[in-house]
């Protein structure tokens, strides 16, 4: 299964060239909580982000175990609205930018 | 209650008239917490001339409304300046919104939940709500009590928060069933 972070991971960057902390992709971080059923966070994820209930099934097993996970990445617009939906449903995200 | 079911359109359950005391009065005190909040929003002339609201820029010092309300970003004591100004922003030019979600999602609860109990039939839009309210009153509720990955069944007699906990424990098995019902998928 790959993520939108596997996949900038797969990128390479063209040797020589600046990378202006503008140009870097945002990313919304859902954080582990003790109250968040698992599948109601596994429905969440597929209704907002359209993922496959095998994709929304990984995220939510990486939030539960590693406490954390990155659930979308993009502009900052998008990020910023991807993380106001996640609020609307009652999950914890936040944004940031890629480090 | 018995568990949610959706047949075509429509999601339907039974409840009785205890259970729904207890989950239209849950519902109807977060309402109002909600709503005592939207009430503290800066009124100012150039919003109501531009039509832009703006909420507050700080975090709700409630724990409740705290957890209900994120931040943006997330905030530790050697966060940078940028990252304080920023969620103070990103607060307040989207908490209107949020509470105008989190509160109309109380509404649908509050106006198809038959006070003195009895069957709820519910469309999808409908059952979306009560599906984010119920989450909103487990998550006050998780919070009032401490909540934590491993909350036992049962507290002790004695425990203050005993008797809640099973009000916890029926919401939690509640929103499972509308979970289990709206994707189609058995618990």
């Amino acid at each position: 299964m790959s993520t939108p972070v596997e996949q900038e991971q797969g990128k390479v960057q063209p040797v020589g060239s600046e990378v202006f902390a503008e140009d870097k992709p945002w990313q919304t971080i859902v954080w582990n909580d003790p109250v968040n059923l698992m599948s109601y966070v596994t429905y969440v994820f597929q209704k907002l982000f359209g993922y496959s209930r095998e994709q929304a099934t990984k995220l939510m097993l990486d939030v539960h175990h590693k406490g954390r996970a990155i659930v979308s990445s993009g502009s900052k617009e998008k990020v910023e609205g991807d993380v106001a939906k996640l609020h609307a449903a009652g999950l914890w995200a936040t944004m940031q930018h890629e480090s | 209650m018995i568990p949610w079911e959706r047949v075509g359109d429509t999601v339907t359950t039974k409840i009785d008239r205890q259970e729904s005391a207890v989950l239209r009065g849950m519902v109807g005190q977060l309402d109002e917490m909600l709503r005592a909040r939207q009430s503290e929003a800066p009124q100012d002339e150039l919003a109501e001339l531009t039509g832009i609201r703006t909420g507050p820029a700080t975090a709700p010092d409630d724990p409740i409304l705290s957890r209900l309300l994120p931040d943006f970003h997330r905030l530790e004591d050697d966060s940078s300046k940028g990252d304080r100004d920023s969620a103070a922003a990103l607060r307040s030019l989207h908490e209107p919104e949020l509470l105008d979600v989190k509160t109309g999602a109380a509404g649908v609860v509050l106006d198809t939940c038959p006070p003195g109990g009895g069957p709820v039939k519910l469309s999808l839009e409908h059952a979306e709500a009560w599906l984010s309210a119920l989450n909103d009153v487990r998550l006050a509720l998780g919070t009032t009590l401490g909540v934590s990955e491993d909350m036992p069944d049962d507290l002790p007699d004695d425990d203050p928060r005993a008797p809640h906990l099973g009000v916890y424990h029926w919401l939690t098995w509640m929103q499972e069933s509308l979970v289990s019902a709206l994707s189609g998928h058995e618990l």
